[in-house]
């Protein structure tokens, strides 16, 4: 049966293929480029004393990476829009099913087949997108150093459970709705509902973060920022940590706002620097050594997600549908 | 064993609606089989639940002597061709038997390949460009070369044309003749079952309302004209199928093994299509066991 789902699949593979082939000799080209101009702009910075000019220029370089980041965060939803979503739902609307059905083999088998060939082919093309990125990005990644939260899901394996997940989701839509173009608009909506849904309620529980009030240690890329006159708040308080929240506090433990450092005349006297020797940072974050651990949690709970909706297609696909 | 085909009660439901409800019949084995009967009653139903695409919600269903779809054996043993003859639109002749080859052990590689040159068809064309017929001959090709014992097809020439219709039936005979499959072939075209079947069963609402060998039933059945008379003073032995009076003639349909004697009769034979039809129209049996037992179905 594997070689029948690949007959048929083989055509959408060598697509995939080809694409990633492209992107693969662009980012081989320019990457080395791109290594090149770090070592000999911001790595060596602080000897010319240029550092922020330096890595600004450093980073206005990021165009393709942000295209690149964007069909990586992209790609699941295609892969389970136009892999997925038709897997079942174009074999019911065209009920070639019934052909391929009565043939001297089990419909069980038929359905592993299918899932497993392409659910890992749709794994293993958002796996590769994601290592090259990763790959050519680590540049960047030293520099603006928060692999941790804007590219979290664009960086390492992560991409992998999510193709994994969109594939199936994917199945599983077309399985139930047995319409191809209905089966991959609820495919894309369901996919971006999960993402969100877990980016910004689960993942920031998979770990409890650590909460710590230290002395104010200014840190290079650190600024203070205030909205409305609220607290005032650290932005780069820990470099490579992913930072909850950050807050500036008092001696007393009371969270300061900006009046504080303006009208308190404690930035502006001459003793500004025991003037943030007498403030505290109370941090929530997520330790930068965490990065590994959530990305396995991620990936392990889409795969896990994954496995669940592949079951349910098989047993649909023997019971439900007879 | 000596059916192909064996349901007791076979009933499928989908939610309130009744697809196939307690179908009772059996089908012999080594002969080409015409199921016939009005929209709706229950034929594709009942061919799914043989090819094992169903399973029935009640009642049971002996195909071959085993569970309909009840693996890779079981299927290898019955061919379908499902109406519209559905195949890969995107896929060539050529991918098409490929296909056949990788999911049919008993595949018969010449067989198929000599059918695709016998009908003159280009095998890297894709299936979508193909006609209806020649879309027919390739769901056929595929369905006798996985070398089934028995062979289903489901309103197989429905949607074509006479031509391709002949050609189809007359490949559906060759392939009788040759391989000595079983066939049971549904169709709404009396005339169509007429050219290739040796046995007819009539099924409406679900119930066999006639079963039997072509050459027996058309023996067995006349069309007694004569002046007016009562169908019940006809001799016991004549089954009263169907009847038409005017005010001094009546028409009747009869069934009976024996043969007219009455004089008064003009005695005509009927067409399989008159029978069918009068079969059709006429009220349900009014038990199941009278059923069987009138049709001779009891084993």
């Amino acid at each position: 049966m594997i070689r029948f789902a690949w007959l048929q699949f083989r055509m959408q593979a060598a697509v995939a293929a080809g694409a990633l082939g492209v992107i693969a000799v662009v980012l081989a080209v320019t990457g080395p480029t791109l290594v090149h101009l770090y070592n000999t702009s911001v790595a060596n910075c602080a000897a010319y004393g240029n550092c922020a000019a330096a890595t600004t220029a450093f980073v206005s370089n990021d165009h393709l990476l942000q295209d690149l980041g964007n069909l990586l965060i992209a790609l699941p939803a295609l892969v389970g829009m136009f892999w997925g979503a038709p897997l079942m739902a174009r074999e019911l609307e065209t009920r070639t099913e019934q052909l391929v059905w009565t043939q001297s083999i089990t419909r069980s088998r038929w359905i592993l087949a299918k899932l497993g060939l392409i659910g890992l082919a749709s794994a293993a093309a958002s796996g590769l997108l994601s290592l090259m990125l990763t790959w050519w990005s680590h540049p960047f990644d030293r520099v603006n150093m928060n692999k941790f939260t804007s590219v979290f899901d664009q960086r390492d394996i992560v991409p992998i459970g999510y193709a994994a997940f969109a594939f199936a989701l994917g199945v599983t839509a077309g399985a139930l709705i047995r319409r191809t173009l209905p089966a991959m608009a609820s495919t894309l909506v369901a996919f971006v509902a999960v993402r969100l849904v877990f980016t910004h309620l689960v993942r920031p529980h998979l770990i409890t973060p650590v909460r710590v009030v230290t002395a104010l240690n200014a840190t290079s890329g650190m600024t203070f920022n205030e909205t409305n006159n609220g607290p005032l708040t650290l932005i780069g308080a820990k470099p490579g940590a992913w930072v909850n929240s950050a807050q500036v506090a008092n001696k007393a433990g009371h969270l300061v706002s900006g009046v504080f450092l303006d009208h308190g005349a404690c930035l502006q006297s001459r003793a500004a620097r025991a003037c943030i020797g007498q403030l505290r940072e109370a941090l929530v974050y997520q330790p930068a050594s965490r990065y590994w651990a959530f990305q396995w949690y991620e990936t392990a709970i889409f795969l896990a997600l994954a496995f669940v909706l592949g079951g349910f297609c098989v047993w649909w696909v023997r019971s439900r549908l007879a | 064993m000596t059916t192909v085909i064996e349901t007791m009660a076979l009933t499928k439901r989908y939610g309130h609606k009744w697809a196939l409800r307690e179908c009772t019949l059996s089908i012999p084995k080594g002969n080409v089989v015409g199921l016939v009967g009005p929209n709706g009653a229950g034929k594709t139903t009942l061919l799914h639940l043989a090819v094992g695409l169903l399973a029935p919600t009640s009642g049971s269903i002996t195909v071959l002597g085993g569970r309909p779809g009840d693996g890779p054996a079981q299927l290898a043993k019955v061919g379908f061709v499902a109406q519209d003859t559905p195949t890969y639109a995107g896929l060539s002749i050529a991918k098409h038997l490929r296909m056949g080859a990788y999911l049919n052990p008993k595949w018969d590689r010449g067989l198929a390949q000599g059918r695709i040159d016998q009908l003159g068809l280009d095998p890297r064309q894709k299936a979508g460009s193909l006609s209806g017929g020649q879309r027919a001959q390739l769901a056929l090709t595929i369905a006798i070369a996985k070398r089934p014992e028995l062979l289903v097809l489901d309103e197989p020439v429905a949607s074509l044309d006479p031509l391709s219709r002949r050609e189809f039936l007359q490949g559906l005979m060759e392939i009788v003749a040759k391989y000595g499959v079983s066939v049971v072939l549904s169709s709404h075209l009396i005339a169509d079952l007429e050219r290739v079947c040796d046995s007819l069963v009539v099924l409406v609402a679900s119930q066999v309302q006639l079963a039997g060998e072509v050459t027996e039933l058309l023996a067995t059945h006349h069309r007694l004209t004569g002046p007016r008379r009562d169908p019940r003073s006809l001799p016991s032995d004549q089954t009263v199928i169907e009847e038409s009076h005017t005010d001094k003639q009546s028409t009747f349909l009869v069934r009976t093994d024996k043969a007219i004697l009455d004089p008064r009769w003009s005695v005509k034979p009927v067409t399989l299509e008159d029978l069918v039809l009068a079969y059709m129209a006429a009220r349900p049996p009014s038990s199941e066991r009278d059923a069987r037992a009138r049709l001779g179905l009891v084993s």
